[in-house]
């Protein structure tokens, strides 16, 4: 029988790999999809202490989640075509200067 | 039944993530992400959330990779990145280590509070989210969608208006700012 601590574990083993996808990797782009990945550890967690708690609010707390990474994904990636169109294939250490 | 869709599950989403962040080109990393949220869809329907493991399924994997696909297509980007150099030195090290122990401080927390089966939480609601037969999962979301968190809600509806619209206005002004510099000689 699977119990609560393995989705929990779960959650923090994909939260860990996201967060260290995020620092290692230099690609605008891959940092985004580990950002997702993170919130996709957070989601279940929710889901899962949701269902623990027997409380349904953790299931609307996942909606929300959902609604605001939607809309970071829509602002992050259109920064990242602003930026690629004034300087082609930039990665994200060449984007120190914070000067456009 | 249910431990055995967990652990395949379990694998597809754990090998998705570190296609992720090991995948050299990105449109390998994006189709990794796919696998990932398909596969936390069906944990979302093992743990009783259906109207989430749909809205997974259409809002991620048919809304968020679709964009990041066709950014990645967009912008010609679907280059092999060279993960041997290490841009700044010692800093992957120190990431894995970060990582690794924000891991073992989440497990050891897990563990240390005697989360787990034992534990049935308070009773929060009066509905038993487990029993299904007299109210469906989408209503019971839709119950406390509707009343409690309502402004939240509107909020959202606020929030992906002025996002959507701030993406249009950035792309925009981006382009014309390009014309002003190339006119002027700058750049």
């Amino acid at each position: 029988m699977v119990t609560a601590s393995w989705y929990l574990i779960l959650a923090a083993g994909l939260f860990t790999i996201g967060a260290v996808g995020l620092l290692v990797r230099r690609n605008p782009l891959i940092m985004f999809m580990c950002v997702e990945l993170m919130l996709n550890a957070v989601n279940l967690t929710f889901i899962t202490f949701g269902r623990e708690l027997n409380d349904i609010g953790g299931q609307v707390s996942v909606f929300f989640v959902l609604v605001v990474a939607a809309a970071e994904v829509v602002v992050g990636l259109a920064i990242v075509v602003a930026i690629n169109r004034r300087r082609p294939q930039a990665t994200a250490d060449d984007l120190s200067a914070l000067r456009g | 039944m249910e431990t055995a869709v967990f652990i395949v599950c379990a694998a597809i989403v754990l090998a998705g993530a570190l296609g992720v962040v090991l995948a050299r080109n990105p449109v390998h990393a994006a189709l990794s992400l796919v696998g990932t949220l398909f596969g936390m869809a069906v944990l979302f329907l093992n743990l009783e959330a259906h109207f989430l493991a749909a809205v997974q399924i259409i809002v991620y994997a048919g809304a968020i990779v679709v964009l990041f696909l066709f950014v990645i297509m967009l912008l010609g980007v679907d280059r092999l990145e060279d993960l041997s150099v290490e841009p700044i030195t010692g800093q992957r090290t120190l990431a894995i280590l970060a990582g690794v122990g924000t891991f073992v401080l989440a497990v050891a927390f897990l563990l240390g509070s005697g989360i787990g089966p034992s534990d049935p939480g308070p009773k929060i609601l009066t509905l038993d989210i487990t029993d299904q037969s007299t109210y469906s999962n989408l209503r019971q979301i839709a119950d406390f969608l509707f009343t409690d968190y309502v402004y939240a809600f509107e909020a959202t509806a606020a929030l992906l208006t002025i996002s959507v619209v701030g993406a249009v206005v950035m792309s925009r002004r981006m382009a014309c700012s390009d014309e002003a510099q190339e006119s002027a000689g700058d750049d």
